[in-house]
């Protein structure tokens, strides 16, 4: 198990028990859903969004380690920053996920989440940890619902 | 392996010679993430013995040229080889004549054979399908197509919480509106092993033809087209120590007849102008343009090899397998199978409380254990669990009770992981 542990790290374990953020905001006025038919996760996203920055957020659903720990350490990256800076973590952490960032050798704002570089090693968790993120985009981007299996997946399909 | 003496004497699969018998796999000294690779997804599909791989490589080194065509030594020679291999299946599932079998790709265009060539010719507005709930994709959505263009109604066979089909509610759903039962032999996420021959009876007896998925039957037991009395039966030859890309379509010779081609193109004609085409006599009806001629051989090499094994060892070997592996699943807590049929092939479809399959999936895989994770093809499956997913391991006649002791072990430090 000991590579397995450099991903499935104890904050990733603890993040997966007990999830931060969890639940949905009654007065939200941004909601997304996150599909990933493969593995049936699910992320329902509800944020407000005041003055152009993510006042609050939070999710619920179910899925993987991966996919919840991933959701719950993002609510709480995001959670007070600029929409522009939400966005740029997307990129970010897409980039990381899918080995065009070297979390490493290059500049970031992902801090503790570079803890997720290793899924890049495994294509079909890939998705997995980038559910949360995509769900994130298409709330700020008023888009109601999407699926990992949709176009705005960089990632291949048949992972 | 040599099994000249094996054969006569019909030697069961043991730990005296399971070695042996693992050593003709190369693929199973394969090391995946530093560890011996312990290989449990046999149900997606299985893996090759020397023998076929050594069949492919002749083929291909001294025998190939396109089938039905010329007259020079090569193509006579690879249409020799090929309607051998046809006639090897025949065999292998007692079909009455190997004009009964028709190459496909797979089992699922063999259904999508049946539902075109047979469905959309004697399936109209308002008339019923009979599917069960254990039904994988392939054998759901190509109906559901047929239902929507004609107009037709499924009708579903429900199950009970051990994964077994609902024999009164199957009786229940026939009428005189009642035109097709689709059923799988045995369940792929569950391992059920459906009591087809009597639900063939049942059917027959309201004047239903019957189609069976046998993808996951044909590599664990013996078959017997003229027992079952099923109208049509699919597999595939890469669940059965096969390559990819080839696959079969039985179907009773009078069926066949009078339906309609599924496709189009040179081999399945008679004569060809542009007012009228003749179409072909079955098999070649079915099978336009050049078919995998290397994997139809290559599948004969597989049905050669498991015949030598004997079909019915290898159930009994398998079933030892399944028993050992149930007793110790059941013995851990926090751990539920998922499907406990009382007659089942070697699958066990599992939860771990509090552990999503993908990263059970994962965590294996970095021990070197190959399982399968997600909905296995089977949603409706799923649904009637309320699980998004399952894990499922799958067994073949080449495992051994160390690889589910492996397995038990791994499973315990996920708990361990996730406690």
């Amino acid at each position: 198990m000991t590579d397995m542990r450099q991903l499935y790290q104890e904050v990733i374990l603890d993040h997966n028990r007990k999830p931060r953020n969890y639940g949905a905001i009654p007065d939200a006025n941004r909601h997304a859903d996150g599909h990933n038919p493969l593995c049936g996760d699910h992320i329902k996203m509800s944020m407000n969004v005041l003055d152009d920055k993510i006042a609050d957020i939070a999710f619920e659903g179910h899925g993987c380690a991966i996919c919840k720990a991933s959701a719950s350490m993002m609510t709480g990256a995001v959670k007070g920053k600029s929409v522009q800076d939400a966005e740029t973590m997307v990129e970010e952490f897409r980039g990381m996920a899918t080995g065009t960032l070297d979390p490493e050798n290059a500049d970031h704002h992902l801090g503790k989440l570079k803890i997720f570089a290793g899924v890049k090693d495994l294509p079909s968790r890939v998705k997995c940890a980038i559910l949360p993120w995509h769900t994130l985009h298409a709330a700020l981007n008023a888009e109601a619902s999407i699926s990992t299996e949709g176009e705005a997946d960089p990632v291949s399909d048949h992972a | 392996m040599k099994i000249e003496t094996m054969q006569n004497e019909c030697v069961r699969i043991d730990d005296s010679n399971i070695d042996r018998i693992r050593a003709d796999f190369p693929i199973l000294a394969l090391q995946v993430s530093a560890k011996p690779l312990v290989y449990l997804d046999n149900a997606a599909s299985s893996q090759m013995p020397q023998a076929v791989i050594d069949r492919i490589v002749d083929y291909q080194t001294q025998e190939h040229s396109n089938i039905h065509r010329a007259v020079h030594y090569l193509s006579e020679l690879a249409t020799k080889e090929f309607e051998a291999a046809r006639v090897k299946i025949q065999k292998f599932i007692k079909a009455k004549e190997s004009r009964e079998i028709i190459f496909t790709r797979g089992t699922t265009e063999s259904i999508n054979l049946v539902m075109h060539g047979y469905g959309r010719a004697f399936i109209g507005e308002g008339d019923e399908i009979i599917l069960s709930v254990l039904e994988h994709h392939a054998n759901i959505v190509p109906w559901q197509m047929l239902a929507q263009e004609k107009g037709a109604v499924l009708r579903v066979i429900p199950m009970n919480d051990a994964g077994e089909l609902l024999i009164d509610e199957f009786e229940a759903l026939f009428n005189e509106k009642t035109k097709f039962l689709a059923l799988s032999h045995v369940s792929n996420a569950l391992g059920t092993i459906n009591p087809v021959k009597q639900m063939t009876a049942f059917a027959h007896s309201h004047g239903v033809p019957v189609l069976l998925d046998g993808a996951q039957a044909a590599p664990h037991q013996a078959l017997d087209m003229q027992d079952l009395d099923c109208d049509f039966y699919a597999f595939s030859g890469h669940k059965m120590c096969g390559p990819t890309g080839i696959g079969v379509l039985y179907g009773k010779a009078h069926l066949l007849e009078k339906m309609k081609p599924y496709q189009g193109g040179g081999d399945m004609i008679l004569s060809v102008t542009f007012k009228k085409t003749v179409y072909n006599v079955i098999p070649a009806k079915f099978e336009a343009g050049t078919p995998p001629i290397m994997a139809a051989i290559a599948l004969g090499a597989a049905i050669d090899y498991l015949s030598e094994l004997g079909l019915s060892n290898i159930a009994a070997y398998e079933h030892e397998l399944l028993e050992y592996a149930t007793g110790k699943f059941s013995a851990m807590a926090g751990v539920r199978i998922i499907g406990t049929a009382s007659n089942k092939v070697a699958v066990l479809s599992f939860e771990i409380e509090g552990v999503h399959p993908h990263d059970v999936g994962t965590i294996l895989n970095g021990e070197g254990i190959a399982i399968r994770t997600g909905h296995h093809c089977a949603q409706p499956v799923m649904d009637r669990f309320n699980v998004p997913a399952t894990a499922r391991a799958s067994f073949a006649f080449y495992n051994t009770k160390q690889e589910i002791d492996k397995l038990v072990d791994c499973i315990r430090r996920v708990q361990e992981m996730f406690s």
